[in-house]
């Protein structure tokens, strides 16, 4: 999927995009007490089992998210996306992303920037099982399935 | 106000996603590439979040309750256990496979790409489920302790 579509390397743009990131985990810090993790803020809003009660901000932080992207196209912005249509596949993907960082209690965000800045152990061990598996799939499927 | 704060915060976070390159699942891909066309700019997305949140966070802390609620609420689990491993593990397939995580599958909501709108669906039902099976317990075991 997305076989070796180059992109270019972007160190400014991602290090500002990044702060921008750890700039809202900051609020939702400072502002609810809370680890703004993606998958953890989904689960509460879906008001899933195990999940925290308190769903109007996380109604409205979602909703944040998705109007970001209009924002930018608004102010005369582009957003470039490659995102793959082999159905199967995004279906599989998507399963096992919503039902991994469920089990796991979070994902890139919960665990890979909140956690880590907070030096929580269980956030080091599971950055470390997705980067692994993460990389190890992608080397199968383009470099071992894919021949690309 | 709780609902504002909510919102801006999102679109902070949205903002940061899409400058950064991280909600391009082509270049979460690249990054993921070692052996192929790889792109290391989300390591800078990372880092950039990562330092900030460390250092805000310090600063937050100072205070003896967050803004809009009367306690901070962190996780107190210790335990580097079973569901852990496993499901991360899990989402590193997926993500290796989409090229999608949680927040980005959000972002990319209203682009309105055909995979997006089969990968979205997909993960609900997957944080259903997951949430489902952890609450459950059934893969708690004994796990490792730490």
């Amino acid at each position: 999927m997305n076989m070796g579509i180059e992109t270019a390397f972007t160190p400014w743009a991602s290090l500002f995009g990044g702060m921008l990131i750890g700039l809202s985990a900051v609020m939702v810090m400072g502002l609810f007490g809370r680890i703004a993790g993606i998958s953890g803020i989904a689960q509460g809003a879906m008001g899933l089992p195990g999940a925290a009660k308190d769903r109007d901000w996380r109604w409205a932080f979602l909703a944040g998210l998705v109007v970001a992207p209009l924002g930018i196209v608004a102010f005369g912005g582009t957003v470039q996306q490659v995102v793959s249509d082999n159905f199967a596949g995004m279906a599989l993907a998507g399963l096992l992303v919503g039902f991994g960082t469920a089990l796991g209690s979070g994902c890139t965000s919960g665990h890979g920037v909140c956690g880590l800045a907070r030096l929580s152990g269980r956030s080091f061990a599971a950055v470390a099982a997705f980067m692994a598996t993460g990389f190890a799939t992608v080397f199968v499927l383009r470099h071992i399935l894919g021949g690309a | 106000m709780r609902i504002l704060w909510g919102f801006l915060s999102g679109l902070v976070f949205g903002l940061g996603l899409v400058i950064s390159g991280m909600a391009n699942p082509a270049k979460v891909l690249n990054f993921l590439d070692l052996a192929g066309s790889w792109d290391p700019s989300l390591a800078f997305v990372m880092g950039g979040a990562m330092l900030t949140a460390f250092i805000g966070y310090r600063l937050v802390w100072r205070r003896r309750a967050p803004v809009l609620e009367p306690t901070f609420d962190l996780p107190k689990n210790r335990a580097i256990d079973r569901p852990l491993l496993v499901g991360a593990a899990l989402f590193g397939i997926g993500w290796g496979i989409g090229g999608f995580c949680p927040g980005p599958a959000f972002t990319a909501l209203p682009l309105l790409a055909p995979g997006t709108l089969i990968f979205l669906p997909a993960m609900l039902a997957g944080l259903w489920l997951g949430a489902r099976v952890k609450a459950g317990g059934y893969l708690q075991g004994k796990g490792m302790t730490s």
